[in-house]
C-alpha cells in the first residue's frame, strides 16, 4: 500500500536552508507546503555550526557587502561565480538582521547590537587586515539558527514529516512531480504529488574516516537527483576543516582563532606566520588545513603525530568561558582537558562540500551550461552548488549560503506554484524505490555494509583529502568501484518494518558510494590546484584551462561523464591568492 | 577493553514485552556509549535500533538511560562507565523500537508553551531590536536547550502524570519569558499557572542532574515560578 499525498510544495530536508524556505514559502499564504525530514528537524545538523554567520553589519568597524564578495571570491579561488555572491553579499545584511526580528539571540556590543568577530578570510580594504564581520551567537550560532528557524515554523503552523527519508525524486515529462518517501516508523511508502519541490538535504562528509559531520550527512539529496540525471557540479571541492578534534574530527570553531588562538606546531611555533604572512591564522582554510598537513609531513606534529595544537589559553578563562563555553565542553567531555590551561590537539577535518546540485540565485536546479532548468525542481544549502563557495567556502559563508538562498528558493517556489497546476504522476511512480526497498529487505549475501563504508572512508582519506595526484585518485577509483560491486552483495539483518535503521543505513551506504565516485574521477579529471582541491602533481592554479566549473552527469550505463560550464565574472580579475 | 553491553530490546512487530540482551565488544576507553551501538549494530546485530546523528552533543537525538542516568550515548565516555553497562530506552514515553522512543508527546509539551518569539511591533527598519548584554544575559541558560529529553524523561513528576508539561518546555518559555524583545510573557504565564504547568515541579532536581547542556533547569522553573507569582517577567 502506497499511501498518496498531495501539496503545492515539499521540502526535502528540515535544516536551516529547508525551514527558511518553508516559512517563505507559507508565509504569503495560499501554498500548501510540508516540510520532509529523515529526522526531527531540530536534529539537522545546521544546529552544529559554531562561529557564525557573515554579514558586513559593520556593527563594530567600517565594513561593507563589496568588501565581503571580494573575500569569498578570493576565498573560492576564483572558482566561485561572483554574481551570485555579489547577491548573496548583498542580501547578508538584510537576512541577518530578519533572523533577529524572528527572535534569534545574538549576542550583543556594549551598545546593544549584534556583536561580531573576526574570521578566516575576512578582510576590510580587499585583503588589507582581518575585520569583524561573523555575527554570533556565543559559539553556537547554526544552534541558535535552527532553534529560531523551528520555532518560526512552528508559530506560523508548517506541515512537518518527521523521520521521512525521501529515496527518489518522481521527474515526469521534463517536470518534477513529488517525492516519494519511506516513513521510518513504520515502514510505509509514500507518495508526495507537488508542484515544487526542493532539496536541502544537506553534505556528504561521511565518505571520509576523520570528519565532523554528522552519521546522518550522507548525501541523500545529490545520490538522489544524480541516479535520475541531474549533473553534481564541482564535487572535487570539499573542505578540510584545519581544526578538529585529533582523531574524532569534532569541529573546533574557527571562532577560536577569531578571539586570537593560534597554531603551534612541536616546537611552539606559530607557524602559520611562514604560509600566511599577513592573515596568519585566520588565512582561508584550505590554505590553513594545508600548512597543518605540511607541518606534520616534516615531522613538527606534536611528538612527531598527526596533529598540532590550537593554542586559546593566552586568551584568559573569561574568554573561554563566555564566548567559546562550547568549546570549552567538547574539550573537557573528549578529551579531559581544559582549554584555557591546555592546548587543543587537532587535525584537519572533512567538513563542507563546496560541490553539489547545480542551481541558479533562485535555487532552481539547472542541468547544463546554458541555464535550463527543470521546472518545480529546486536546491538549497549544502547539497546545493550556486556557486558562491568556488573551490573553497569561507567560514560564516555556510550559515549565510542556507538562509539567504533558502529564502530565496522559498519565494520563487511561492510564485512557481501560484502560476502552474499540479503535474500528473505516472502510475508506477513509486516502483522503483518499493523494488529498492523489498531488494535491501531481503538482502543476504555475505557483505557487512559497515566494513564497505569504512574501506570507502579509508581510501578517500589516504587518497582524496587534503592532498592528491594521479595514482592515489586511480586507486582510490578503482577501490571505490570494486566496493560498489561488493554492495550488490550486501547483506540486511533487520528485516522489521518499524524504525529499520538497518535498512536506511545500508541505502546510505549507496549514496556515499555514488558520491564518492564522483569525488574521485572529477578530481582526477582537474589537472591544476585550486582551493581545496590540490594535486601535488600539479602544484599550480591554471586559469587558462580550468577556470571552469565540472559537471558530472551519470550515463545510462552507470559510468560517469564529465563536462564543463563557465565560471561568471564579474568584477574581481584572477589573480595571485596571497593572505 | 571489552565491555558487556546489556542492552533491554523491544520489537513490537515480535515481542510480547522489553526484554534485555547482552554484547560484548572491544573498545577504547575513551570511546562513547555510541561508538559502542555503533559497533553492535554494524558488526553484531543490525535489528539493534536508536536514534543517532551529530555524535558529539548538540542535536539531541540520541539521549538513553545508561546505567540507570539519563544521558546522551555520544556524551558519555566507557571510562567514566566501567566495563558492564546498562542501557534502555528514557522512561515516560512509549516505546517504538528497543532505544527510540515516542517523542510526539514531547514535543506536543514544547508546542504547548508558544515557543516562539511574540512581537507584534514593527521592528526597526534596517537595523536590529537593541537588547543589552545584561538583557542578553538574562535566558542565556535556556537558548543552550536542545530538545533531546533528558531532563522531561527524568522527572518524576511526569513519570506520574504525563499532563505535567515537564521541565524541557518550561526551560524552553523561560527563553521567551525572559526576553526583552518578546511581549508574550503574560499568555506563557497563564499556561504556565495552569494546574499541571510550572508548579508541577516539586522541586527534585532529577532534570538538572540529567540535562547534558549542563543548563540549570530547576533554577529556570523557580524564576518562571516567581515570575508568575510576582509578576516579575520584562
Amino acid at each position: 500500500m502506497i499511501r498518496t499525498h498531495e501539496y503545492d510544495a515539499i521540502v526535502v530536508g528540515g535544516g536551516g536552508a529547508g525551514l527558511m524556505a518553508a516559512l517563505h514559502l507559507t508565509r504569503a499564504g495560499g501554498v500548501n507546503a510540508a516540510v520532509l525530514s529523515k529526522l526531527y528537524p531540530t536534529r539537522s545538523h545546521t544546529g552544529t555550526a559554531q562561529g557564525g554567520i557573515g554579514a558586513a553589519l559593520g556593527n563594530l568597524e567600517e565594513d561593507h557587502p563589496e568588501w565581503h564578495a571580494f573575500d569569498t571570491v578570493k576565498g573560492s579561488d576564483y572558482l566561485g561565480d561572483q554574481d551570485a555572491i555579489e547577491l548573496m553579499c548583498r542580501e547578508a545584511v538584510d537576512v541577518v538582521l530578519e533572523l533577529e526580528h524572528m527572535g534569534l539571540p545574538f549576542s550583543r556590543t556594549e551598545d546593544g547590537r549584534i556583536a561580531q568577530r573576526r574570521f578566516g578570510g575576512h578582510t576590510h580594504h580587499f585583503g588589507e587586515g582581518p575585520v569583524r564581520r561573523s555575527c554570533y551567537a556565543a559559539d553556537r550560532t547554526g544552534h541558535m539558527i535552527l532553534q529560531t528557524l523551528y520555532q518560526q515554523c512552528i508559530k506560523n503552523r508548517v506541515a512537518f514529516f518527521d523521520e521521512y527519508q525521501v529515496m527518489d525524486v518522481v521527474i515526469a515529462e521534463g517536470r518534477c512531480a513529488g517525492v516519494v518517501a519511506y516513513g521510518v516508523r513504520d515502514g510505509e511508502l509514500h507518495l508526495f504529488r507537488a508542484k515544487a519541490v526542493l532539496f536541502a538535504t544537506g553534505g556528504h562528509g561521511r565518505i571520509w574516516s576523520v570528519t565532523s559531520n554528522a552519521l546522518s550527512f550522507t548525501g541523500d539529496g545529490p545520490a538522489i537527483l544524480y541516479r535520475r540525471g541531474i549533473p553534481l557540479e564541482d564535487m572535487e571541492f570539499f573542505q578540510f576543516h584545519p581544526t578538529g578534534i585529533y582523531k574524532m574530527g569534532i569541529l573546533i570553531t574557527e571562532g577560536v582563532r577569531g578571539e586570537g588562538g593560534v597554531l603551534l606546531n612541536r616546537y611552539g611555533e606559530r607557524f602559520m606566520e611562514r604560509y600566511a604572512p599577513t592573515m596568519k591564522d585566520l588565512a582561508s582554510r584550505d590554505v590553513v588545513s594545508r600548512s597543518i598537513y605540511l607541518e606534520i609531513r616534516e615531522g613538527r606534529g606534536i611528538d612527531g603525530k598527526r596533529y598540532v595544537y590550537l593554542d586559546a589559553t593566552h586568551l584568559g578563562r573569561d574568554v573561554v568561558e563566555t564566548k567559546l563555553p562550547d568549546i570549552a565542553d567538547f574539550c573537557r567531555t573528549y578529551l579531559g582537558i581544559d582549554p584555557a590551561t591546555e592546548p587543543i590537539p587537532v587535525q584537519p577535518t572533512a567538513h563542507y562540500a563546496m560541490g553539489g546540485i547545480p542551481t541558479d540565485v533562485d535555487g532552481r536546479v539547472v542541468v547544463d551550461d546554458r541555464g535550463t532548468v527543470v521546472p518545480g525542481l529546486y536546491a538549497a544549502g549544502e547539497c546545493a552548488c550556486v556557486s558562491v563557495h568556488g573551490a573553497n567556502r569561507l567560514g560564516t559563508n555556510s550559515l549565510l549560503d542556507i538562509v539567504v538562498f533558502g529564502r530565496r528558493a522559498g519565494r520563487h517556489m511561492a510564485r512557481f506554484c501560484r502560476e502552474v497546476d499540479l503535474p500528473p504522476v505516472p502510475r508506477d511512480a513509486a516502483e522503483p524505490v518499493v523494488a529498492e526497498i523489498d531488494r535491501l529487505l531481503h538482502a543476504d549475501g555475505d557483505e557487512i555494509p559497515a566494513r564497505i563504508r569504512t574501506e570507502m572512508q579509508d581510501t578517500m582519506m589516504d587518497h582524496v583529502g587534503v592532498f592528491r595526484e594521479e595514482s592515489g585518485l586511480r586507486t582510490a577509483i578503482e577501490t571505490i568501484r570494486a566496493l560498489k560491486e561488493r554492495y550488490r552483495r550486501i547483506r540486511v539483518q533487520d528485516r522489521g518494518r518499524i524504525f529499520n535503521s538497518d535498512l536506511t543505513e545500508a541505502w546510505e551506504l549507496g549514496n556515499l558510494l555514488d558520491l564518492a565516485e564522483v569525488t574521485a574521477v572529477s578530481a582526477l579529471n582537474r589537472t591544476e590546484s585550486r582551493g581545496a582541491h590540490s594535486r601535488e602533481d600539479y602544484p599550480t592554479r591554471n586559469d587558462k584551462e580550468w577556470l571552469k566549473h565540472t559537471l558530472a552527469y551519470r550515463t545510462p550505463e552507470g559510468g560517469i561523464e564529465l563536462r564543463y560550464k563557465p565560471v561568471t565574472i564579474t568584477r574581481f580579475e584572477p589573480k595571485e591568492r596571497v593572505y | 577493553m571489552k565491555a558487556i553491553f546489556r542492552i533491554q530490546r523491544f520489537d513490537p512487530e515480535r515481542d510480547a514485552r522489553p526484554h534485555y540482551r547482552e554484547y560484548e565488544v572491544d573498545l577504547d576507553p575513551t570511546d562513547r556509549v555510541l561508538d559502542g551501538l555503533n559497533q553492535i549494530k554494524w558488526y553484531q546485530d543490525g535489528s539493534l535500533s536508536y536514534r543517532r546523528s551529530c555524535a558529539h552533543g548538540i542535536c539531541g537525538s540520541d539521549a538513553m538511560r545508561i546505567n540507570g542516568a539519563n544521558a546522551l550515548a555520544c556524551k558519555v565516555l566507557l571510562r567514566d562507565l566501567g566495563d558492564r553497562i546498562t542501557v534502555e530506552p528514557l522512561l515516560g514515553f512509549g516505546i517504538i523500537k528497543d532505544l527510540v522512543v515516542d517523542m510526539e508527546p514531547f514535543f506536543a509539551q514544547y508546542r504547548s508553551i508558544l515557543p516562539f518569539l511574540i512581537n507584534d511591533e514593527p521592528p526597526p527598519s534596517g537595523r536590529e531590536r537593541l537588547q543589552s548584554i545584561e538583557e542578553r544575559e538574562a535566558y542565556d541558560d535556556t537558548t543552550k536547550c536542545i530538545l533531546c529529553a533528558a531532563c522531561t524523561a527524568a522527572c518524576p513528576v511526569f513519570w506520574a502524570n504525563e499532563e505535567f508539561v515537564g521541565p524541557a518546555a518550561i526551560v524552553n518559555a523561560h527563553r521567551f519569558i525572559f526576553d526583552s524583545r518578546d511581549r508574550g510573557a503574560v499568555e506563557r504565564l497563564e499556561i504556565l499557572n495552569a494546574r499541571m504547568g510550572a508548579f508541577g515541579c516539586r522541586t527534585i532536581y532529577n532534570c538538572t542532574v540529567a540535562c547534558p547542556r549542563e543548563i540549570q533547569i530547576t533554577r529556570a522553573i523557580g524564576e518562571v515560578k516567581k515570575a508568575i507569582l510576582y509578576d516579575q517577567a520584562t
